[in-house]
Order: C-alpha cells, then structure tokens, then sequence
C-alpha cells in the first residue's frame, strides 16, 4: 500500500469538515426541535438487523442497497440499514404498541451498498418523520406541513411540490384484471412517461375499453391545477376508489394552498415510486438547482403487519447532508480570544464568559495563528488588574 | 425565477436530423453549430440554450440535472439504464437494430459464448435472457473485426443496412431490440417547469408526426 492509498475513501463515503458539520449539526437540532414542537417523540433504531426484518415488504430496490454481514453468534444473515422507515415501522407495531396515533422521529446516518451519485453518497444522513395509527388525510396534510416547513428551517426557497395518488393507478390495475406480465409492462411505459409506449401495452393487455382509454390518459395526468380537472373528466365511469383518491388530492392540495401559497404544486397521477409500499398519497418536494428531490414521502399502510400489527402509516424523509448544503452561510466571527496565560483570574473570566455561552478560544504556547484565524472579533486584555474583552475592529 | 432549459443533443448524424425537427418546433441554434468549437449554444428562444455531447453522455446530463433534457438513441438509454428518466417521446429518426451477429454460416458456440460489444449492458442481459452463458468483451468499435480474429464468437452492435457486416462475411442474426431516437426528460425539470416543458414536447410530437406524413406520402 503507498501512501497514496492511506487517504483514499471508498466510494460515495464522504466526510464532513467544518463549517459544513456545523452546519448539518445546527439544521440537524434545528429539525429535532421542530418535531418536538409538533409532538414527534424521537427514536433511535439499530445500525445492523437480521435482514429478514430489515426487507419486510420494501421490495428488491432495498435489497440491492443493504449491505451484508454474518452474525458470528447465531450464522444469520444481518443487514446495515439503509433505510429508516421500515425500522420505525417495526418499532411502532412490536416495540411501542402504542394506541391511537404514534408520531416518531428521527436522524440517523445509513448506508447504501450502490454508490449513488445524486443521493448523498453511500452513507446519507436520513432525517424525518412517521406518523402511525391514523388512515385519514388530515395525517397526511400534517406531513406534507412537516416536509414543506422542515425545508424552509434548511432555508429552502421557491419549493415546489409534487404530489400523486397511487390508489388511482393500482384501482386501474385491479378493475382490468391484469397478469404479472402485462401490469410490468404498463407500469414500465408510465414510469417512462411515453404515450406510444404505453398504447402499444394497453392495446396487448387491456381488454375494456373504457379502462384502456382511462390508462392511455393516465400518462398525460401530470402538470399544473388543471390535471385534477381532466381526471374528473377521464375518470368520471372509474372505480369509486379513483374519485375518493382524487377527493383525497383535492383537499391535501387546497390545505397545502392555504398555509403555503408561495410553494408551487405539481400534480402526477402516474407516478409509481415505491409503488411496492406505497398505499396512498406521495409527494417529493424539489427545489432549483438539485437535480433530484429534496423531500420525499407519503402513505404505506400495512408495513407493521409483518410485526404482528397492520397499521396505517404516512410520513417522510430527507438526507441532511444534501439539505444542509442548502445553506451556504459562512460561520460567524464572534470568538473571544484569551491569551496564554496561567493566571488563576484569567482562568475566571474565560470560565464566567464560557459559563455566559460566549466561544473562547484560549491560545497555546509557541502558538503562531492569531485570533483572525480561530474566528475571533474580541481578545481578552488585562487593563488595570483587570481582564476586559476589546473588540479587535 | 430560473426556468431557462437546457437541451442536450447527441453529437453527429442523430443531431443532423434532430435539428429540422427542433426547427419544426420553433428552436433554431442561433449560429451555425458545424465548424464551431463550442459546446454550449444559444437558440432563437431566450430561455433555450443548447448543448451538445457525445450520444452516450446525454442520459448522464439529464439524469443529474444538468441539462433538463436531451435527445438519445434508444441503444443508449437501453445500456445506461433509464431509472428517473422519463421518455416521452419516440422522435423515429436514426432507427436501426440492435442486433446479434456472427461469421456467416458457423455456428455459434455452445458452452462458453464469447461476445465482442460496447453494449456491455445490454449484451450482458440479452444472454441471461436467453438462457446463454456470455463471457462479454468490452470493444470501442470495429465490432466486425472481433470474431474474424478469433477474439469473440459474436458481436452485439447497431445494425442499419448489414453492408459493413456482409463486407466482413458476418451475418445478422438475433433481433435485440428496435431502436430509435427518444426525447429524455430529467423528473425533477418535469416538476419544476411543466409549464415550459409540456408545450414544447407537444410542438415536438407535432413536427414527429407531420414528418411521419410527409414521409408516407412519398413512400
């Protein structure tokens, strides 16, 4: 091994200088406080679990991204989180067995076997909230107030939101009676948001033509106020579940309206993200100049019913790493530099200033850095017998 | 507030028949592109602005938001793996095939199947598919030379009209997949400016379809 090769991280592991540490650290108890503020009790889940437990329910996309280790004790597979919520989620059905509505939250670092570039790496800092035990929209609102005032805390400006409905597309599914075959290829053409793609698919699959129509529409259903408009239109024959879902949107989009007139919304009826635990609502929240959302969220019912306990359940997360890069304030030059000196009065003064909540940065001997460079504006100064902060301006 | 969008174009003879289709749809480069050693180009249109790159980069600018959309073969996406990106256009110009070829009249090997491509991807998939054991060579071009050197029973390339695999005695043999040149939209430019987007998607679908027209009428 050269030298060379003794710095070199693994790829996509990054570490954290000043002042961007400073910086994720005040976001991060920035968020916590807000949490608390709004009744969300913090948890702390394991870094490693048997995997079985870890891949309940997440679907293959979580397999590939969790790393694997052997337990040495019992020769079980275990698995380093690479995802919080399904944690949270066992938490509240096996560990808590709360009743009535749970709010939990939490800020943890995970780590994803795949390098991905425009997630924070391989070892994100994941950070957000999960509300359990309530199936109504007005969880789901209180989330969406979650997501979008935790991005304003990170100082996020002209947000915009985008939300979606899974029931809609997984009530098409249902009422055509599809095979695995032909639903996988639907549901390919909607996530390529390509109209030639997808007729070709209905045509193969789709036997009713009120339904194929309501699936060829379904892939234009994104875009500005209007799409809830022409989805009353498309689906006005739909299953009733299509217009509950669409009631459901309505209501989520004028409480978001109301509190947040300045966010711009983004309607995508075909949006399929996680669609193998989503149940409802989702929305992911993005800002200008990130190329991938910020925010990300919605409903997955039923996640705890492998613990034992089918509960509903809606909620979000960010990386803090990626939020905190939001901000670019440069750190404030407000020290107090003492000199060295082991006069016992000194030490007084510099422990009442710390005691006060003042930073002081005391010198060490043979020091050569000054004040200027420990981010200092005063320096401590014996006048009279006296030790007085100066300012250095 | 920012909406300006940046439209990444595949260098070369995707971009020379891109170009009446943009015109078509009310984007013009605002100088000559040919001769110029630029890479980043004005359009006609203040909040369009053009850059062009190597067909294979495109969907790496797109995906990472770099540009908010871009124009790519079919072999590429297929290769680079399409996840959050969305295709909602087929602009059906440099269509060909994606295909399987070896040397004429030998049979392929059974046991170990050695293929020459920079499909890596895509090969590498098509023969699991297939139930085939492929030992996969990764080549920059030139496929045809590989299994006259005895460096590769078969070749996965883009095949067009099958003169240059004739010329080498090679022959065409399995159909991967029916390529054409795509639009690529980045989702998060989808959210973000819809308003400026979907217009002009639907003035591309436009031109695509007067093209297609015109060009059955002639036929």
């Amino acid at each position: 091994m050269t030298i060379a090769d003794r710095w070199l991280l693994p790829d996509g592991m990054d570490e954290v200088l000043p002042p961007q540490a400073a910086r994720m650290e005040e976001l991060r108890r920035a968020l916590l406080d807000h949490y608390h503020r709004w009744g969300y009790d913090q948890v702390m889940p394991p870094p490693v679990e048997f995997l079985d437990s870890l891949l309940t329910g997440t679907g293959t996309d979580l397999e590939l991204q969790t790393f694997k280790l052997t337990d040495q004790l019992t020769g079980r597979l275990m698995g380093v989180s690479a995802d919080v919520t399904p944690q949270v989620a066992r938490m509240d059905a096996h560990s808590l067995k709360r009743q009535g509505p749970v709010r939990l939250c939490y800020c943890t670092t995970v780590l994803r076997a795949k390098a991905d570039q425009y997630q924070g790496g391989r070892s994100p800092v994941q950070v957000g909230v999960e509300l359990f035990g309530h199936a109504g929209q007005q969880a789901d609102l209180e989330i969406l107030h979650l997501a979008l005032s935790s991005l304003m805390v990170a100082g996020a400006q002209e947000i915009h939101l985008a939300l979606g409905q899974i029931g809609i597309y997984r009530s098409l599914v249902q009422a055509a009676e599809l095979d695995p075959e032909q639903e996988r290829a639907i549901f390919d053409a909607l996530e390529l948001k390509s109209p030639g793609e997808l007729s070709l698919r209905v045509a193969e699959g789709v036997q009713d033509p009120g339904l194929a129509e309501m699936f060829r529409a379904l892939v234009e259903l994104h875009g500005g106020e209007d799409v809830l408009t022409r989805a009353r239109e498309v689906f006005a024959e739909a299953p009733a579940a299509v217009g509950a879902a669409l009631d459901q949107l309505e209501a989520l989009s004028a409480g978001v309206k109301a509190a947040y007139p300045e966010v711009e919304l983004y309607y995508d009826l075909a949006e399929l993200r996680g669609y193998q635990y989503h149940t409802g609502m989702m929305f992911a929240a993005y800002v200008p100049g990130y190329g991938q959302a910020l925010a990300k969220g919605g409903r997955y019912d039923d996640t705890g019913r492998a613990f034992g306990r089918a509960r509903p359940a809606t909620g979000f997360s960010m990386d803090l790493k990626l939020l905190a890069s939001l901000s670019v304030e440069e750190p404030s030059c407000d020290g107090i530099w003492a000199p060295f000196d082991e006069a016992p009065e000194l030490a007084e003064t510099v422990a009442s200033l710390r005691g006060a909540g003042e930073r002081v940065v005391q010198a060490l001997p043979g020091q050569r850095t000054g004040p200027k460079e420990h981010r200092c504006n005063r320096r401590l100064v014996q006048q009279e017998g006296q030790w007085r902060v100066v300012s250095l301006e | 507030m920012n909406k300006q969008l940046i439209l990444a174009l595949s260098k070369g003879r995707i971009l020379d028949e891109t170009l009446p289709l943009l015109a078509d749809a009310g984007i013009e480069p605002a100088e000559e592109l040919g001769g110029s050693r630029k890479l980043l180009f004005d359009t006609n249109l203040p909040d369009v602005k053009l850059v062009i790159i190597r067909a294979t980069d495109v969907p790496t600018y797109v995906q990472l938001g770099a540009a908010d959309l871009g124009v790519a073969g079919k072999d590429v996406l297929l290769e680079h793996g399409a996840e959050s990106l969305y295709e909602p256009l087929d602009l059906e110009i440099a269509e060909c095939r994606l295909m399987t070829a070896g040397v004429r009249g030998a049979e392929p090997a059974r046991a170990r199947r050695r293929v020459a491509t920079k499909f890596v991807n895509v090969a590498r998939r098509y023969y699991a598919e297939q139930g085939i054991q492929a030992e996969v060579i990764k080549l920059y071009g030139a496929m045809e030379l590989a299994p006259l050197m005895n460096l590769a029973d078969e070749i996965v390339d883009i095949v067009d009209t099958g003169n240059t695999l004739r010329a080498n005695g090679m022959e065409p043999r399995e159909l991967i997949a029916d390529i054409s040149t795509r639009l690529v939209v980045n989702k998060a430019a989808m959210t973000m400016k819809h308003e400026t987007l979907k217009p002009l998607i639907e003035r591309l679908r436009q031109a695509v379809s007067k093209r297609r027209t015109t060009r059955d009428m002639s036929a």
